[in-house]
């Protein structure tokens, strides 16, 4: 494959501390150099003056729904619809059907991804068979076939003493457990936070309390046993002031958040709209405000967008009967410049690093930086131009957004993936 | 104006005046229920639908008998023998009673939200007879309609609702439309009865019961499903009746001659006792005359739509 010249973007790149005007070379799937005045001499050439350019955004918590699911998403229409969101690589939950809890599933995952992904996919697998949380799955395997985590995702393991065995087992392959944490003693039956906003509607509600409780758990658990664990989607002040007193203290904890946490509340339930439902639900405005501080202050390490497609036919019901979830890979990048960087509450290298250094660090993948060497993934962006998100443009067959028509700035105008035009903007 | 409405979907934002049209309606058409020959034309040539999807026996019958009283065709629907049980969806089913030419179609569902989802895709007026724990706006406006009758307005009223809040969508619309009318509202009940930030919604709230009904002009008692006993929400029916059941001594604390309602089916010696509710001060029976009265108004005031 022949070389690429991408000209004067501004390059931000936090791996490697750099925040300016730059020229990318790349050749062989790989990037060669970054420099200023590079010359082209016959090498492919993108003109990306007023653009940025990040390296190739990662999101480590979506939902392809393949196999099983195909009515709300394939691994080919969800991989478009990532590279459209600008993300260079995925990493995909194990709720499928079948499970992913063993190397077949993995196997057999990876397979489509290669033919048909626009992006790289990497599986995520269950922490216990079927996620029914009982007995754990054969870690060694799934991280042979290709697994970069673990994790029960929706179904938390309940009983605490299989979360810590499975905890030890899989970090003897270097696998990180992924926790979903929700009290379901607590949550069940719910449908939206519990609080003003569920008193003045008449919906049932979920404390925060359902999450902060597995939370804690969870953190005690990686003290006890002196191994890693990453939250997942992280949503109430709480739980992040708990985060934040564990990492103080030594716990090796990580974790995410996503961009309905922190540009979204329960305030926007009140219509009964389904595409506010989701899991943990949204927040108090002051469980907002803290999501974002948090993302800003490194106690939330990571933003994801827990990309949850779903068909019309499981949204177009009750509220209490809509399935959980949020079609989000195509709004994160917008989302979260809007949201976090245009008012200053981020800088734009915190925002690439929470979207791309960091996950890579996490999950031990390649990418997250364009460092000589690194393979080609890089994100072109346009950070300047006002537009409305449309939720009937999206390449993912999930429509379920609740910021459908909301006005953001932040779009991927290209997205490169091993050096190859993934996804470009045509206007 | 009512008139320019499609739905009736709950109180919460519907304004003074409207709900004033609704009462006053409803006053003049009460009448007609004492009247030897029940019948007169104010829905002749209009269709309505009962569609409920939980069990009910006065309020489906209330809004039946309120349309034929009026000359409606009245026809009903039930879960157990529609198509909801063959799996059709709630929008599905609208559509279809749309296309039959349905002008009312009156929804209970055991999901709140439901009536609003469905009116989004009708083109029939839409009536929540009760949503989940949201709202049963129907109900709110007899007991409202009841408490004028008695009390002459409602601006300025002490109303105590004591029992279970956090299910009641009897509660929800009495708050939403008694705060509107000008009405002062207290809550009282178990704490695990009591959804959080109630206050929001413009009302006091106390677990003591005593202090919920002194000096009130009104006293309403809930319903209690006795089930919530092994959901946890309290320990006995026995320890409920001593602590938050509505009893002589408690309505002592009330002003003089307050009225005591209950939105019925009750539980006697539970959330109230007999001799209060067969007590002179008693609306019940009242309350469920002018729940005909109150239905016959909404139907009749819905199907003005588009008239001057």
């Amino acid at each position: 494959m022949s070389g690429m010249l991408i000209r004067g973007a501004h390059v931000v790149d936090p791996s490697q501390g750099i925040d300016e005007v730059m020229d990318i070379e790349l050749a062989e799937g790989r990037i060669v150099r970054l420099g200023r005045g590079l010359t082209a001499d016959g090498l492919e050439t993108i003109d990306a003056q007023g653009l940025y350019a990040m390296p190739g955004l990662i999101d480590m918590h979506v939902h392809l729904r393949e196999p099983g699911l195909e009515y709300k998403e394939t691994i080919r229409t969800g991989t478009a619809a990532a590279a459209k969101g600008g993300f260079t690589a995925v990493c995909c939950m194990p709720n499928t059907s079948p499970v992913n809890d063993n190397a077949a599933v993995t196997t057999r995952i990876l397979d489509i991804a290669r033919r048909e992904g626009s992006v790289k996919v990497y599986p995520i697998g269950a922490i216990t068979k079927g996620q029914q949380g009982r007995e754990i799955t054969e870690a060694a395997e799934l991280k042979d076939a290709g697994c970069v985590a673990l994790s029960d995702d929706g179904r938390p393991v309940a009983d605490s003493r299989k979360m810590m065995l499975a905890m030890q087992y899989a970090a003897a392959f270097g696998l990180k457990l992924i926790s979903h944490c929700e009290d379901l003693t607590l949550a069940e039956g719910g449908d939206m936070n519990e609080g003003a906003v569920s008193t003045r509607l008449g919906l049932r509600g979920i404390p925060a309390a359902a999450e902060e409780i597995m939370v804690a758990r969870e953190l005690m658990l990686a003290g006890q046993l002196g191994l890693p664990v990453h939250i997942a989607h992280v949503s109430t002040a709480r739980a992040l002031s708990m985060i934040r007193w564990a990492k103080d203290n030594g716990i090796q904890v990580t974790c995410e958040s996503c961009p309905h946490y922190f540009a979204a509340t329960e305030e926007l339930v009140d219509g009964y709209s389904t595409y506010t439902k989701v899991n943990p639900p949204l927040r108090t405005e002051a469980d907002r405000q803290a999501v974002a501080r948090a993302i800003a202050d490194g106690t939330v390490d990571a933003i994801v967008t827990d990309h949850a497609p779903h068909h019309r036919d499981d949204k177009l019901v009750e509220y209490h009967q809509a399935a959980n979830g949020i079609s989000g890979i195509e709004t994160s990048l917008a989302l979260s410049y809007t949201y976090l960087v245009k008012p200053g509450i981020l800088s734009l290298p915190r925002m690439v690093e929470a979207m791309s250094c960091t996950p890579a660090r996490i999950l031990g993948l390649e990418g997250g930086t364009l460092k000589p060497g690194a393979p080609a993934d890089v994100t072109l962006a346009d950070l300047n131009t006002e537009y409305a998100i449309c939720a009937q443009d999206f390449a993912s067959k999930g429509k379920n957004t609740p910021f459908d028509g909301w006005k953001v700035t932040g779009r991927a105008v290209a997205t490169l993936v091993n050096g190859r035009i993934a996804y470009r903007f045509d206007g | 104006m009512v008139k320019k409405q499609k739905d009736l979907l709950g109180l919460r934002g519907v304004s003074a005046e409207q709900i004033t049209e609704i009462l006053d309606t409803a006053a003049r058409l009460k009448s007609i229920l004492s009247a030897p020959n029940k019948k007169t034309p104010h829905l002749q040539g209009k269709s309505i639908v009962t569609l409920f999807y939980e069990n009910s026996t006065r309020t489906r019958m209330s809004f039946e008998l309120a349309a034929k009283y009026m000359s409606g065709v009245a026809a009903n629907i039930s879960a157990s023998t529609s198509s909801v049980a063959k799996g059709e969806t709630l929008i599905d089913t609208g559509r279809t009673l749309d296309a039959m030419g349905t002008d009312i179609i009156i929804i209970r569902h055991p999901m709140s939200g439901a009536p609003h989802l469905l009116s989004q895709y009708t083109r029939a007026s839409v009536i929540n007879a009760g949503d989940g724990m949201n709202e049963h706006p129907t109900q709110a406006l007899l007991d409202m309609l009841t408490m004028r009758e008695k009390l002459g307005s409602l601006k300025g009223l002490h109303v105590a609702i004591i029992g279970d809040v956090l299910h009641s969508r009897v509660a929800r619309s009495n708050i939403w439309g008694l705060r509107t009318m000008g009405a002062e509202v207290t809550l009282s009940g178990p704490p695990t009865m009591m959804p959080p930030c109630l206050e929001q919604m413009g009302v006091r709230v106390t677990s003591r019961v005593e202090e919920a009904v002194r000096d009130a002009d009104v006293v309403m008692g809930l319903r209690i499903q006795l089930e919530r006993q092994q959901a946890g929400l309290f320990p006995s029916v026995r320890e409920y009746h001593a602590r938050f059941g509505l009893n002589d001594e408690r309505l002592a604390l009330a002003k003089p001659h307050a009225l005591v309602m209950h939105p019925g089916p009750m539980n006697r010696g539970v959330e109230i006792s007999s001799f209060l509710a067969d007590g002179p001060d008693s609306v019940i029976q009242e309350q469920v005359t002018n729940g005909v009265a109150v239905r016959m108004a909404v139907m009749f005031l819905l199907t003005r739509r588009g008239e001057a």
